[in-house]
């Protein structure tokens, strides 16, 4: 069977615009969650991690930048870095790119709303459409790498960056196509995208503290997280830089509550996750959780986890990194991957957050506070959606 | 109908309990609504009452700010708030 490693990577986020600033950021466990400058009486949301100064013009063409949605534009830029570190050659005829959101264009949706219903405009922009469609971040990707293989957007909520590297990594090993981007993008960071949220109750006001006894909810984020997936031995034939191997993948749904997680449907992805990449229980020195901060969360993402690992379950770190970037929907799993990446390459693990208060009920090692050294040769990142839809991407060392 | 009959006739429409079995001391966890369906309560009071109530799914009842575990602390919470301006 192909082996399937990871050669390029890149990013927009709250923690910075690209890889290094990224990593550099999760290292020291830098928080980049702040008030918002979105003012509106009606939003009792006033806290966010937003990718703030973001200005692509000088990175992409004014005809990108006039059919762009904001995820769009987070999945152009992102996709341009994770390309260029690839270097030349990495996507070869075949190559195509996949990736999730769970929102599409958002901003531009809202716009054309407030115009024809608030305003009562009689016409919306010509680029409306093809601006929210939630296949757009794909297709502009697709024509600015020239990608002409299998491309797709999938939306699973929550877990669609994770499912999207998933199947590209399946696609990979397969045969199914030489190399593919993979990754996410999201722009929730709108009237709408955070009022239906606060419709839930689940956003916090004071900040995201990941299974931490004092969590009070999740916070908000935005950006991108875009990987080229190629296959090992081309990979290594034209001496790319190996980031880390995606060794396995899982998936489940947990068929029960359309907003309860189920720790048996998380359980079942680990599992899978696991098996697939022939991982044992024990090799895995980092697990990257779901992590939200929310209590459904944190409750049914420990039990999971003490489910899969017994008594094994206290002695692995764990961590979400939603503590510092907060909660990108459907561009999490990507830029939680880094996080991953930081720990397989340089044996730091990134930490959840600032504070951190042992929360009994979930019986795990949280790294939390401050980032930890530790030598990880394999590493799990979850990804559990709204709608009960789990995918878990498993990874190995390059 | 008082504040407490609309807290009662919200609390059966969402529960599924007869409005002649609850009264002011009824506890709510004892009505059986999982976690969306308390959001939705919350939201029904609000809409009925014109008013915002303080509410978050992520801590434990006893910590809330506005009481959700009896019909008379709901009532006595949105009497409290309606006596204020409301924010929206």
């Amino acid at each position: 069977m192909r082996r399937v490693v990871i050669t390029g990577a890149g990013t927009v986020n709250p923690l910075g615009q690209t890889v290094s600033e990224t990593l550099d950021a999760l290292a020291v466990g830098r928080v980049a969650i702040g008030p918002l400058d979105l003012a509106d009486a009606r939003l009792s949301t006033r806290i966010g991690a937003a990718v703030r100064g973001f200005d692509p013009s000088d990175r992409l063409s004014a005809r990108q930048m006039a059919v762009a949605d904001r995820f769009s534009q987070f999945a152009l830029i992102a996709a341009a870095e994770a390309v260029a570190a690839a270097g030349p050659g990495a996507l070869p005829p075949g190559a195509g790119v996949i990736l999730g959101s769970a929102g599409g264009g958002l901003a531009s949706s809202e716009a054309a709303y407030r115009a024809v219903f608030a305003e009562g405009a009689a016409r919306v922009h010509p680029f409306t459409l093809p601006r929210l469609m939630a296949n757009a971040a794909t297709s502009l990707v697709s024509m600015a790498h020239g990608l002409r293989g299998p491309s797709f957007t999938l939306s699973t909520a929550c877990a669609a960056s994770n499912h999207a590297i998933g199947l590209a990594f399946q696609m990979v090993r397969s045969g199914a196509a030489p190399a593919m981007l993979a990754g996410g993008s999201e722009a929730m960071l709108t009237f709408g995208g955070l009022k239906v949220w606060e419709g839930l109750r689940v956003l916090s006001d004071t900040g995201c503290r990941p299974f931490s006894a004092d969590r009070d909810g999740l916070v908000m984020g935005e950006g991108a997280g875009v990987f080229v997936l190629e296959e090992r031995d081309r990979a290594l034939a034209r001496g790319a830089p190996i980031l880390a191997e995606v060794a396995g993948f899982g998936m489940s749904a947990d068929a029960g509550d359309i907003v309860a997680p189920d720790p048996e449907g998380a359980a079942a992805a680990i599992r899978a996750a696991l098996a697939d990449a022939g991982l044992a229980p024990g090799a895995v020195g980092y697990i990257n959780a779901h992590g939200t901060g929310t209590l459904l969360n944190d409750r049914s993402e420990s039990a999971a986890i003490r489910a899969v690992f017994g008594e094994d379950a206290a002695a692995i770190p764990v961590s979400s990194t939603k503590g510092l970037h907060g909660h990108l929907i459907g561009a999490a799993g990507a830029v939680e991957l880094l996080a991953v990446i930081l720990a397989l390459g340089q044996g730091v693990i990134a930490p959840s957050g600032a504070g951190h208060v042992r929360d009994p009920n979930c019986g795990l090692d949280i790294v939390a506070g401050r980032a930890r050294q530790a030598s990880v040769r394999a590493a799990l990142s979850n990804a559990f959606a709204f709608g009960g839809l789990n995918a878990v991407l498993a990874l190995r060392a390059a | 109908m008082t504040t407490e009959a609309d807290v009662i006739a919200i609390l059966a429409r969402q529960s599924g309990v007869c409005a002649d079995r609850i009264g002011p001391a009824t506890e709510v966890a004892a009505l059986g609504l999982d976690s969306l369906g308390l959001v939705e309560t919350v939201f029904a009071l609000e809409e009925r009452f014109g008013v915002s109530i303080p509410f978050n799914a992520n801590t434990d009842p006893g910590d809330r700010d506005f009481d959700l575990r009896t019909v008379a602390g709901i009532v006595a919470g949105l009497e409290a708030l309606k006596a204020r301006p409301a924010a929206a």
